[in-house]
């Protein structure tokens, strides 16, 4: 398994430069004559403020998928207390908020050139901010409860977070569709070129987020067995662990 | 071994006694609610028709800050003497000293609403537009709402450091949809229009989460 991480990071690495290129620059591309796909086109009404749109939509799928994961093992851990599934958890959550901000951020940046204001309470920043909020007191629960019993807490913790996730939806949904706001888009069908450079970039960003995950988990691992081993080596030799 | 019901009557007959003789929670929340009530009033300054519109979110957010002032208080009275232990090694079911103490925080909670909401009809200059038992109707599961996840998570959040801090952290997202419900149902009534949705979605959220409390409870209490 640790043989094929730097595999896997380079193609992450090669996977992302394309995905770049795939989102900035219009028009065919292709290197010593093998054609790579064509990059998406400059939209018509928004210029290339709409190029941001590759980076914050695949960031929220990806966010989503590991918050869905973090769901799904934070169940697997009450079912099994198994520790891995808790690191898994725990990592899904750290980097699911990274990427959720990111969502927040680049959401604004579009939306001051395009809507003319930074923020509104439109339904689908609401419940993302929301979810954002909720992971975050995830985290501070992980970060201030002690010792042995924070995976029992957070995994309780996370089954409630993932089950309030369907209220929020639906309650910002009925609240928001009582007063309408700033249509977006107009919606209507997607240019395939661009379709293509989403995916290419959702594809990208989970890679680059497993990468992270990968590396997360190695180090949270590592970081316990040192635990282990201090409170055993403690354990076992009172006076020569104090120096 | 005693019932589940027996032992769940007697912790939450000595809750109520306890607080009966001491007052702590009860005087704490009033006061602090009744602040609220006062600085908003001065914040916000609105006149009969305004604070129609208003009033849904003030009443609701002073009532969840009191309630968390409740809910801090409830577990610690059984870490002092270790009763918290002891409970865990007994084999009495975990959920009916849970249920104990939902039920003991939904009286108080509504006993702080009763005295309150008379202060906040004379302040606000309010009139009810819709039918007010629908109010009591969003009073009683809203409360509910706030209480079953306010107890659970003042459980989860004694085995932290700054318990106190922790509890609002966890506690205020997740009521998020709850809080939402309540605000805009009480805002419709006073409003006279309807609030059906709310209400709906609000019973559907108090069933949700007080099945997966209880299912928890056991866990949470017994983490080591």
């Amino acid at each position: 398994m640790k043989k094929l991480f730097p595999i896997f990071g380079a193609l992450t690495a090669i996977l992302l430069v394309y995905a770049l290129c795939m989102a900035l620059v219009p028009g065919r591309m292709s290197i010593f004559g093998i054609p790579l796909g064509e990059g998406a086109p400059t939209e018509q009404t928004m210029g290339d403020v709409q190029r941001i749109f590759y980076y914050h939509v695949p960031s929220a799928w990806t966010a989503f998928l590991l918050f869905f994961i973090n769901f799904g093992a934070s169940i697997y851990y009450l079912a099994t207390r198994k520790s891995a599934a808790d690191i898994v958890a725990l990592v899904c959550a750290e980097v699911g908020v990274v990427f959720c901000t990111v969502v927040l951020i680049t959401g604004p940046i579009w939306a001051r050139p395009v809507w003319g204001i930074w923020w509104t309470w439109d339904m689908r920043l609401t419940s993302t901010l929301v979810l954002w909020l909720i992971y975050v007191s995830y985290l501070f629960l992980r970060r201030f409860s002690a010792g042995g019993q924070t995976p029992l807490l957070a995994a309780a913790l996370a089954v409630l977070g993932a089950l309030c996730v369907p209220f929020v939806y639906f309650s910002i949904w009925f609240f928001r569709t009582q007063h309408p706001q700033p249509v977006m888009g107009g919606g209507g069908s997607i240019d395939p070129r661009m379709m293509h450079a989403l995916l290419i970039n959702w594809l990208a960003f989970s890679c680059f987020a497993f990468l992270v995950c990968w590396s997360r988990y190695r180090l949270e691992k590592l970081q316990r067995d040192v635990d282990e081993a201090h409170a055993l080596e403690s354990l076992l030799d009172p006076r020569g662990s104090t120096r | 071994m005693s019932a589940p019901s027996g032992i769940t009557r007697v912790t939450l007959l000595k809750d109520l006694r306890l607080e009966w003789r001491s007052k702590d929670a009860i005087n704490s929340m009033l006061f602090f609610s009744l602040l609220v009530v006062v600085v908003f009033s001065f914040s916000f300054d609105p006149s009969a028709e305004e604070s129609r519109q208003i009033a849904g979110g003030l009443i609701w957010v002073a009532f969840l800050f009191a309630a968390v002032v409740a809910l801090n208080q409830t577990w610690a009275r059984e870490i002092r003497n270790q009763v918290l232990d002891a409970y865990r090694v007994s084999p009495a079911p975990a959920n009916s000293l849970f249920a104990a103490k939902v039920l003991g925080n939904f009286i108080f909670v509504t006993v702080l609403e009763a005295l309150m909401t008379p202060l906040f009809v004379v302040f606000y200059r309010l009139r009810a537009l819709g039918p007010v038992w629908q109010l009591l109707l969003v009073a009683g599961l809203g409360t509910w709402a706030l209480v079953v996840n306010g107890t659970f998570f003042a459980a989860m959040s004694l085995r932290t450091r700054s318990r106190e801090i922790m509890l609002p952290l966890l506690l205020f997202p997740i009521s998020i949809p709850a809080l939402l419900a309540m605000v805009q149902a009480t805002t419709a009534i006073l409003n006279g229009e309807g609030a059906r949705f709310w209400i709906v979605l609000l019973a559907t959220y108090d069933l949700v989460f007080t099945t997966v409390c209880l299912l928890l409870f056991e866990t949470v209490l017994s983490a080591e």
